[in-house]
Parts: C-alpha cells; sequence; structure tokens
C-alpha cells in the first residue's frame, strides 16, 4: 500500500476508534503504576515481544521481553511488583497514528506509534523509546484483546534499562 | 588530578579508590594500556559475518573497528577510521560489501582495510592532486591482530600477543569451551544499552558472587540461587578473567538463617508459567551457570539455557555502552530456539537480573561522582585473592585489581 488512502467506511472509522480506546486503557494502566491490570489487556495464548528495530528487520527472533501466554505476562507483572529492584519512575506512553491494516477470520491487525518518556526522580524526562506497536486483536465478548504485541523500537540504544513494559 | 595524587589507600586491596572510577586521566591510561595494550579484545561472532564481504561494525576499547571477511574467507580487523581525515567511513552496524569506500571523498579500502584508491589522486588535468610521493600502502586505518576460538572473533592493536589459549589460561578456556562447544552458532538477535557507570564495575559485578542471592531476589525467589548452592568464582592466574559458576539444586531448601539474611526471600510466591527456569541439560560441564569475564571487554553469558555474548564499550570514566549478540546453535528445534528466547527474559537491559545489575551500577556512579577520596570496602573473604568456592567472598575483585594496578602502575 503506499499514497494517500481513501476515506475509509464508516465501520473501519468505528474500529479504529475502538482500537484507540483499548491504547488509552492499555496506557493508563502502565502510566498509573497498575501493573498487575497489564496481562489482562491479552488473551490466553498471546505473545508479547519487545524487540529492536535491527533484529525485526532482520529476521532475527530476540525479544527484549518475550512472552509466550498470558501467564508469562503475569509473571513479568509479578516480578516487576514484588522482586525487582529499580530507581522509582514515571512513564508515560503516547499513541498515535492508528493504522487498522485488514481482518481475517476474526483476528483485526492493526498497526501505531508509540512514545514512552521516562521520568526519574532526579532527572531530567527522557524520550525512552520511539517504536511501534505491531499488533493483532481479536474479539473477546464486548471487549478487544491482544493476541500478538511486537513492540519494535527505534531506540537502538537503551538508556541503561527498560523496566516497564511498552 | 596530578599524577602523585593517586596514590593507592593504606590498606591495600582491602580498598578501592573512587579515582579509579572517575578520573579521566585514569581512563586515558586504560584505553592506552589495557584497551589498546596487550589484550585480546573481543570483536565478533564469526556466525555474524559468514560469508565473503560480510562485515560487521565493533569497537576495541572506545575505538570504532570493523571486522570483515575477505574473499579468501580470511577475517580481517581494522580501525573505522579514514586515513584521510580521520571520518569513520563504515556507518552500518552490518552488511555485505566488495569494498568500503568513506562517504566524504571517497578513499576506498578492501576488505582486509587497505587503502586501494583515493580520488583525484592525479589532480585534474595535471593540475592539484596527492605529490609524486603519496604512497597508498604508507596510509590507511591502523590493522589490528586478530586470532579466532570455536567461532569467537578477537583482536589486538599489540603485535606479538600470546595465543588466546594462553592467554585466557586452563581453567577459564575450559568453560569457555564449555559454551563454545564446536557447535555452529545461530545468530538470535541484538540488544545494546548504555550504562551510566565505569566500565570495571561490570567486570566486578561478574566477579562478586556475594550480590547475586541479595541484588537479585527474583533468583532466590524462584529457587534458580540459593546460598548454599555449589558455586565457584574462579580466576585465572593473572587474575583478570573470571567464571562465576553455580549448579543449580534439583530443590529449594533455604534454611531459616539463610532465609532470615536474605531479606528478599518470599516462599510464597510461585511462577504462573516456570517454563523460564527449566534448564535441558545440553553442556559438557558441571555447571548449569556461567558467566564468564574475559578481560577487557567480553561477557560469556551461559544461564541455563540463554546465551550471549556482551561487548563493553567505554565512553569515558562514567559511561558504557554494552552490545549483547544472543544465539543459539544451528541445529535447535524451534521449541528449544523458543526456550532460549523465552529464558531470554531473566537478561539483557530489560532482564530480570540484567535491568537490576544496571540499575545498581547507576546507583554507586551516582554516589561517588560527587564524592572526594572516598573507597570501596573490599573485605569479604579476608585477603584471600584468586580462585573460590565461597559465595560470601571479594577474592576475585581483589585478584582483578592487583592485575589492574601492575599494568596501570598505580
Amino acid at each position: 500500500m503506499s499514497g494517500p488512502a481513501p476515506a475509509p467506511p464508516a465501520a473501519e472509522l468505528l474500529l479504529r476508534l475502538e482500537i484507540e480506546a483499548f491504547h488509552g486503557a492499555y496506557c493508563a494502566a502502565l502510566d498509573e503504576g497498575r501493573i498487575a491490570d497489564w496481562p489482562r489487556f491479552f488473551t490466553l495464548d498471546a505473545l508479547y515481544r519487545i524487540t529492536a528495530r535491527e533484529n525485526e528487520e532482520a529476521g532475527l527472533p530476540v525479544g527484549l521481553v518475550y512472552c509466550e501466554g498470558r501467564a508469562m505476562l503475569e509473571d513479568r507483572a509479578l516480578a516487576l511488583a514484588k522482586t525487582e529492584m529499580f530507581a522509582p519512575r514515571y512513564l508515560r506512553h503516547y499513541v498515535s497514528n492508528v493504522r487498522v491494516l485488514g481482518s481475517d477470520a476474526g483476528v483485526i491487525s492493526a498497526a501505531a506509534n508509540y512514545l514512552v518518556l521516562q521520568t526519574l526522580v532526579d532527572r531530567p524526562t527522557t524520550i525512552h523509546q520511539a517504536g511501534r506497536y505491531h499488533d493483532r486483536f481479536v474479539r473477546d465478548g464486548g471487549h478487544l484483546l491482544l493476541r500478538e504485541r511486537h513492540c519494535v523500537y527505534d531506540t537502538l540504544v537503551i538508556d541503561n534499562a527498560l523496566v516497564l513494559p511498552v | 588530578m596530578a599524577q602523585e595524587d593517586f596514590r593507592w589507600p593504606a590498606e591495600g586491596l582491602a580498598r578501592i579508590p573512587d579515582w579509579v572510577y572517575t578520573s579521566a586521566a585514569i581512563y586515558e591510561r586504560e584505553v592506552e594500556r589495557i584497551f589498546h595494550g596487550r589484550t585480546w579484545n573481543y570483536v565478533a561472532l564469526e556466525a555474524e559475518v559468514p560469508r565473503p564481504g560480510d562485515f560487521r561494525r565493533s569497537f576495541v576499547g572506545p575505538t570504532p573497528v570493523v571486522v570483515a571477511r575477505g574473499a579468501d574467507g580470511a577475517i580481517a580487523v581494522f580501525e573505522n577510521r579514514c586515513a584521510h581525515r580521520g571520518s569513520e567511513f563504515c556507518q552500518d552496524n552490518r552488511g555485505n560489501a566488495r569494498e568500503f569506500v568513506c562517504p566524504y571523498h571517497q578513499w576506498t579500502y578492501d576488505l582486509a582495510g587497505r587503502l586501494v584508491g583515493v580520488p583525484f589522486r592525479r589532480g585534474v588535468k595535471g593540475e592539484g592532486g596527492m605529490p609524486a610521493s603519496f604512497r597508498l600502502e604508507e596510509h590507511g586505518p591502523r590493522r589490528l591482530a586478530v586470532t579466532t576460538r570455536r567461532g569467537v572473533v578477537f583482536a589486538s592493536f599489540a603485535q606479538g600477543m600470546e595465543p588466546l589459549e594462553e592467554y585466557l589460561g586452563p581453567d577459564i578456556l575450559a568453560d569457555f569451551d564449555a559454551t563454545f562447544d564446536g557447535r555452529a552458532l545461530k545468530i538470535l538477535g541484538y540488544y545494546r544499552n548504555t550504562v551510566p557507570a565505569n566500565w570495571k564495575m561490570y567486570h566486578e559485578n561478574l566477579k562478586d558472587p556475594y550480590h547475586a542471592t541479595l541484588l537479585h531476589s527474583y533468583l532466590v525467589t524462584f529457587g534458580l540461587l540459593v546460598a548454599g548452592n555449589k558455586s565457584a568464582m574462579i580466576v585465572d592466574g593473572n587474575g583478570r578473567h573470571g567464571t562465576m559458576a553455580s549448579a543449580r539444586p534439583d530443590k529449594v531448601d533455604v534454611d531459616a538463617e539463610a532465609r532470615r539474611e536474605m531479606r528478599a526471600f518470599h516462599e510464597s510466591l510461585k511462577l504462573a508459567d516456570p517454563r523460564i527456569l527449566d534448564y535441558v541439560r545440553e553442556f559438557r560441564s558441571p555447571w548449569s551457570v556461567t558467566m564468564q569475564t574475559i578481560w577487557p571487554n567480553m561477557v560469556v553469558q551461559r544461564e541455563l539455557n540463554t546465551l550471549g555474548t556482551r561487548q563493553i564499550v567505554p565512553k569515558g570514566p562514567g559511561e558504557f555502552l554494552m552490545i549483547w549478540t544472543m544465539f543459539g546453535y544451528e541445529g535447535d528445534s524451534d521449541e528449544m530456539t523458543r526456550h532460549r528466547l523465552r529464558q531470554g527474559n531473566l537478561m539483557g537491559p530489560a532482564g530480570f537480573l540484567g535491568l537490576e545489575d544496571n540499575e545498581a551500577m547507576k546507583f554507586v556512579q551516582d554516589g561517588i561522582r560527587a564524592a572526594r577520596g572516598g573507597n570501596a570496602v573490599v573485605e569479604l573473604g579476608g585477603d584471600e585473592e584468586g580462585t573460590s568456592e565461597k559465595l560470601i567472598t571479594e577474592a576475585a575483585i581483589r585478584s582483578l585489581y592487583r592485575h589492574w594496578r601492575e599494568v596501570m602502575e598505580l
């Protein structure tokens, strides 16, 4: 696909709004520190991966975070809440340029740009990560859930550590 | 600080003065004597440059280099610095090329780093150009000595280096060979991060088994490492390399006394998906975990089945870049690859252990940056040095500084 897109039909606009509402709720959970809520945005069999753009473009499978299944997401949330040592910080996620790329057998493919701002309590705010979500949503009752989220970041050199999810 | 101000504390190796981590003058001397001195520096895995013309941008100390495989299959390592004006002519982290052309004035280098072309060398219509005395072969980036073992590439600015096997010594080589066991490596991908701390702290952290059960409560909570495990901190004869090794227990059994000491121990917490801690026995080694520090710039990670190299690139006394190359083996099943990827959540700048190490080192550098005249206290295990089977000892750190002071003449 290239060039300007024609005006989308109303159903697609509605779907895009629904996905934007999903991103809003997802980011709110992370930005408000409700880490235990984060796995609930995923299906039981979800794949969640954060990887550098250089890996994605070279077809290399590694994940900075690589979770197969919601249980692994829950374990990460548990570890962050109970065992992990890191300096206090605030995060703010921004999601924009949401695009619905297609829908096949109930699986909706979508993508969006993201920006994560990080503020350590003794430093100025920094852009911690700029990247793109590559998502596959499914419907569960009235909700959208992520069956797959690949967070592909341009910020190849990470400033010290990526503590909280993207 | 003037030279005479770098006086080691009277307590000897039981103290490390802050200036080893903060002084620009000390850092400059480290680049000259250590990274550009008589050391073998890790620069690449052969699996990253399998075909003729494949290259990887790399570093020896802070100095940018290119690792390239020539048409004859030989690997060359040379400075990534144009002989003309000094620009870093190779800008891609990886790729394949027939030659390297500096984008500024198109000076051209072959895959061995030799200068082979200078545009308008004879000028235009006989005017301008290089003097007749200019010889291509007298110019070009510095070319480094290269050695490889089991698919791992090392380079040195020093000529006449001893063989790598001798440089590592038999005890370090044994665990190196257990990870690089002859199977062809398969690259799984990269992480890169900076750490706002002195580069030596990364070595010290991996020569400090004391921190593992205390900082990394994940390990203790979920039963991967407990005080009393079979373990060893192995040090080479020169005190510069190390292997932090442990063998996982079959069941978690922490006695009450050890539990009181480790505030982090949460007996009630359980993983919902414990596959992350599975260990597939695939190595000829008594250890389930070996973390090797190969002086001066390499870490070999074998944490159960998640494998990787880490390259330390110093950026001055207070910062370093870390390049992680994660790998498995050719012939791994899809499930084994996914197991390595799942287990990869332990390490890296978002790993349950990795992120804590980076945070802790930042705290130390922040703590000493502003201080004047402070010292670290390194007294665990008394004055023992070298290999130890105790967890609660800093013997390997003392060995490292005995070596460092010798090389640095401090």
